[in-house]
């Protein structure tokens, strides 16, 4: 432990009101959930913020619920509760599976989506699945509610939209891609208790032997969790042939950044990902 | 009468199995003394320069702290290996990053850890290296220079020859050359370094999780300058150590009883894992470089090889890493003729040390990786080549080293290829790779690895072991060798057990401590279970004979016949105590200047072979299958055995094709488990363990050495296996998928090394890779 821990405080005060009150009160506390991204960074003496508040077990943001083809996640759904789901494991199998790559089984018992979410690591494993799936994300403040799709979420490198005492109240999951061909690979350092080198998340919808629908996104190709547009408009509407293949490599290639650091390079990432890609097309 | 099972060879339980399992095992952290306080270590964050100003920052409330730099060492500033080049604490030069400087100790933990912040040191900046071919380079700033040392920046050299390789050149049908390295490697040992010190009337203590106890003892000997009765050293439960903690605990060691020494407290100073990872030993990278001459039916007529290892910023065991390197470099094959230069130079790093298998993987991964070339040139199969050129008995080493004992290598290559169906796979994988994004391949490495200390260097240890007869009648055995996960208190009790004809349990052994068992070795160098194995045998046959001389014991009798007896002659004399002191077998001879004659009394010989999958997709490679056959005397515990060669596998693994020290200006970049990769059981293949038992006179029950021979094989049969797979060839482990992409997905740069030729376009003499 490299931290000092009497130079940190965290209150829980046990309710959703009233840690949206505390925060409304005070816009330095940091919320915590889970814990399991804030204490690698105690225990390594790099946790800037000083001033903690508790989401642990805060009942109003643990739940699962499905109405009129919506799936709720409420944000302090565990990995782990994502994992024993039998609606999500039916519907949106790759999110179950992007649970199951998260951190250690220790990791999913305390790691919230909410707090996977806010913690907006380009290389996190849940978000190109929500992404994919077509998600929308409720916020939740003193002030109020909004609700946006989940595309707009992430505004640059660990930025995203939520404001001063916002927090993440759910994310919405349309049960509507029973039907659509899904896709997602992850190629991290190694098979278990790994951070992504990158990964790729897909759904398509086919008619035929014609691209109808399809959302790609993928992780740690952008600076953020983000879907790839101009990679799915040159698919949407053609078939799979070997030169669409091509045109969709290249769109690919210019529409990500990836970017060397300690797990990998840019070059072999840029390389993956486009043979990620080649690899779901030829699926189709 | 004796037990009617015999003990040695059947699975007995782990000696200190229940007490590690219910969480009764005390480790070193888990030890409180009264009024103890706890020590941290300020180190240099520059690779090299001289210090210009320590300073002590504000807002920390100092003069509660103890500050030890080196002017409060009472004896030496060093800490001892082979040399005394090593400095306990810097006293103005700083040669690499991580060097400790100034020791703190307070009683608040986390109060200690603000102020080592709060410590600033400033340095003027020298010249530094990082590198092998940055410390050899001709305009190299001299780093380091000594006397002992054979050149500038070089540690140690040694000139290795057989035969006259001059004279083959001409007459080879071919001639290969290969260069192959190595990178670092991370012991990774569960539990990070840790000790507690106390100095109390002038004599000083040090409980410590550790290999080598009198290791540390010396070491306190000279930075204290007390006499070895005033230096006492106790071992603690030890959560692993992989050589790791061989030389380190000296350092550490010292550290803290200085701390304990200069604040009148018992200090305990524990590392944690980015400390542990950044500043203690690693496996030394490494640099082959082969030049072979070959006639046209595949059988070697003569080599030149040179093998280079950085050492880091200071000697400490780099000679012997060396020397156990430059040996094992020509495997298990007949050279008529060869020569072997081999140096370890001089860089910024922290100092790389011990780690299983100590030199000897290196060597063996370019050797082995070579060997695959060669065949390639030559034509014929990896496993042709192997059977041409193997050692035979009557056959001799490249030292020289007569080949008495009866081993097959044919007959070990033959099961292993059996077993692991590796005709009918290549046969397979050479039908379906052509149409499929993910490439299979089976290769193979054949090694052998020298069980206990190098040439002379048993009869210079000169080991002691004792077994006294404690108050319940119950055996004892007293030895410095140290348990650390790998076995020792288990097949050293059972040893005892078998030659005492007395029940397993009944054996006890005692807790190293300096003061109480004799000097049996440091516990390194595959010694334990051979060298230190035998004489707790002889020891044995001394106390019954001892016994039966006082009358108190029959030729045959129960267990319950040996405790009286014990126990009458123990009330008769006071004490009932037996030892055995090592003896150099009469026929191993071995000459230091010229590196030729017994290098080891006793060699382990093993096949291992790897069935790997490339994913031209990820380039990621995976091995999915293993097969370890190794030939290593008698098995004392099938169980233990067993255990040993899969963590070994499992470790080769990581070193193959997942561990990477990423190192920025001698500083380990990565120096935390979630960047520094190392295996998980999802990346672990069934790992299958055979052996073939063929007894040696040297070990106790004819056993040999088994402890590093694990490491030596998987990179290369791993890295045999992917060129196998990916028609690709790879000479540098770790091999990362960065790499393999690198080029797989850039086909110049493959065209452009000429280990890809083909033989019928390289033409009859073939020259590889030129300088």
């Amino acid at each position: 432990m490299r931290s000092d821990v009497r130079d940190y405080t965290l209150t829980a005060p046990g309710s959703l009101n009233a840690v949206l009150s505390a925060l409304a009160a005070n816009p330095r506390l940091t919320p915590v959930a889970g814990g399991t991204e804030l204490m690698v960074a105690l225990g390594v003496g790099r946790l800037g913020p000083h001033e903690l508040i508790s989401l642990h077990r805060l009942k109003e943001l643990r739940f699962i619920e499905e109405h009129s083809g919506i799936l709720t996640l409420g944000a302090g759904t565990t990995f782990t509760d994502i994992r024993r789901n039998a609606t999500i494991a039916r519907e949106f199998p790759l999110l179950v599976q992007t649970a199951a790559w998260t951190g250690s089984i220790a990791n999913q018992n305390r790691g919230t989506l909410g707090g996977n979410i806010a913690n907006a690591s380009p290389a996190a494993d849940s978000p190109p699945a929500l992404l994919v799936y077509d998600a929308t994300i409720e916020l939740v403040s003193a002030n109020g509610r909004r609700t946006l799709p989940y595309g707009e979420f992430h505004l640059g490198y660990k930025k995203t939209v939520l404001l001063p005492g916002e927090l993440i109240y759910a994310v919405r999951l349309p049960c509507r891609f029973a039907k659509h061909r899904q896709y997602v690979r992850k190629v991290g350092t190694r098979n278990a208790q790994a951070i992504s080198k990158i990964a790729l998340a897909a759904t398509a919808l086919m008619d035929g032997a014609t691209v109808r629908e399809i959302r790609l996104a993928g992780a740690s190709l952008v600076d953020r969790p983000a879907r790839l547009h101009a990679t799915e408009a040159v698919v949407l509407g053609k078939a799979i042939t070997p030169e669409l293949r091509t045109l969709a490599a290249a769109a690919l290639a210019s529409e990500i950044k990836p970017i060397d650091d300690i797990r990998s390079t840019a070059k072999y990432r840029m390389a993956v990902a486009c043979n990620l890609l080649d690899e779901f097309l030829l699926s189709l | 009468m004796a037990p009617k099972e015999p003990i040695v060879g059947a699975p007995a339980l782990r000696y200190e199995g229940e007490a590690k399992v219910l969480g009764r095992a005390k480790y070193i952290d888990d030890l409180h003394f009264p009024q103890m306080i706890h020590g941290a270590t300020v180190r240099s964050k520059f690779p090299r320069g001289r210090i210009t100003a320590i300073r002590y920052g504000e807002g920390v409330p100092w003069d509660e702290f103890t500050i030890v730099t080196w002017r409060d060492i009472p004896g030496e500033n060093t800490i001892v290996h082979l040399l005394k080049d090593h400095p306990c604490l810097v006293e103005e030069i700083v040669n690499h990053p991580e060097e400790p400087i100034v020791l703190l100790a307070h009683p608040d933990k986390a109060l200690l850890r603000k102020a080592v912040d709060a410590v600033t040191i400033e340095y003027e900046p020298l010249p530094a290296v990082f590198t092998i071919e940055e410390s050899e380079a001709p305009d190299a700033p001299v780093i380091w220079n000594s006397e002992a040392g054979d050149s500038p920046n070089v540690f140690k050299t040694y000139l290795m020859e057989k035969g006259n390789v001059d004279d083959v050149w001409a007459s080879a049908d071919y001639i290969i050359e290969g260069e192959y390295s190595t990178g670092a490697q991370e012991q990774l040992y569960i539990e990070n370094n840790g000790v507690i010190a106390e100095y109390t009337e002038e004599s000083v203590t040090v409980w410590g999780s550790m290999q080598c106890p009198y290791y540390l003892h010396h070491a306190l000997q000279l930075a204290f300058a007390l006499p070895e009765e005033k230096c006492r050293v106790i071992q603690v439960e030890t959560g692993g150590a992989f050589g790791g903690k061989e030389d380190y605990p000296s350092v550490i060691g010292c550290h803290a009883a200085l701390l304990a020494m200069k604040s009148g407290r018992p200090v305990k100073m524990v590392y944690d894992r980015l400390e542990d990872m950044a500043a203690t030993t690693k496996r030394h990278p490494s640099r082959t470089r082969h030049r072979t001459a070959v006639s046209k039916d595949g059988r070697l007529l003569g080599g030149e090889i040179e093998f280079a290892i950085d050492g880091g910023a200071y000697v400490t065991l780099s000679p012997v890493v060396l020397s156990r390197g430059t040996i094992h470099a020509a495997g298990p094959y007949n050279w008529p003729n060869l020569r072997i230069r081999a140096k370890a130079v001089a860089t910024n790093c922290p100092p790389h040390g011990a780690f299983r298998g100590f030199g000897a993987p290196q060597s063996i991964f370019g050797l082995e990786r070579h060997m695959d070339l060669i065949a390639k040139t030559v034509g014929i199969t990896p496993e042709e080549l192997r059977r041409r050129n193997f050692l035979q008995p009557g056959g001799s080493t490249a030292t020289g080293q007569l080949i008495k004992d009866p081993i097959d290598l044919n007959g070990m290559l033959t099961r292993a290829l059996e077993e692991s169906g590796y005709h009918a796979k290549r046969a397979e994988f050479t039908k379906t790779n052509p149409t499929s994004p993910i490439k299979r391949g089976i290769g193979f490495a054949t090694f052998m690895h020298g069980a206990g200390f190098t040439g002379s260097g048993e009869r210079r240890l000169n080991s002691l072991v004792a077994i006294e007869i404690d108050d319940e009648g119950s055996p004892e055995i007293l030895v410095s060798s140290t348990e650390f996960g790998q076995g020792t208190n288990t097949i050293l009790c059972q040893v005892a057990a078998q030659t005492l004809h007395i029940p397993y349990k009944n054996v006890r052994i005692a807790q190293p401590d300096t003061h109480r068992v004799p000097n049996s070795g440091p516990t390194v160098a595959s010694r334990t279970a051979m060298i230190v194995g035998k004489l707790v045998e002889d020891a044995s046959h001394n106390l019954l004979t001892c016994m039966r001389a006082s009358g108190l014991l029959e030729e045959t009798y129960t267990p319950e016949q040996f405790c009286h007896a014990a126990l009458a002659y123990k009330q008769k004399h006071g004490e009932l105590r037996a030892t055995a002191r090592y003896q150099a077998p009469g026929d191993i001879f071995w000459d230091d200047d010229k590196y030729r004659g017994d290098a080891y009394p006793a060699y382990a010989w093993a096949v291992y072979v790897a069935e790997v999958e490339v994913d031209t997709r990820t380039y990621m490679a995976e091995v999915k299958n293993f097969w370890a056959l190794q030939e290593v005397g008698k098995v004392l515990n099938p169980v233990l055995a067993k255990g040993q060669v899969e963590g070994g596998v499992a470790q080769g693994i990581g070193y193959a094709i997942y561990e990477k020290c990423v190192w920025k200006d001698g500083v380990m970049a990565n120096n935390q488990m979630t960047n520094y990769i190392m295996p998980t059981s999802a990346d672990l293949p069934p790992i299958h363990v055979l052996f073939e038992e063929v007894p040696s006179i040297h070990g106790p029950f004819g056993a040999k050495g088994i402890g590093e021979l694990p490491m030596d094989g998987p990179a290369p049969a791993i890295l045999n296996a992917i060129e196998e797979a990916t028609g690709v060839c790879f000479n540098h482990c770790p091999l990362l998928p960065e790499d393999i992409f690198d080029k797989l997905a850039n086909p110049t740069s493959i065209s452009a090394d000429s280990s890809q030729l083909q033989p019928a376009v390289a033409g009859p003499v073939f020259s590889g890779t030129t300088s």
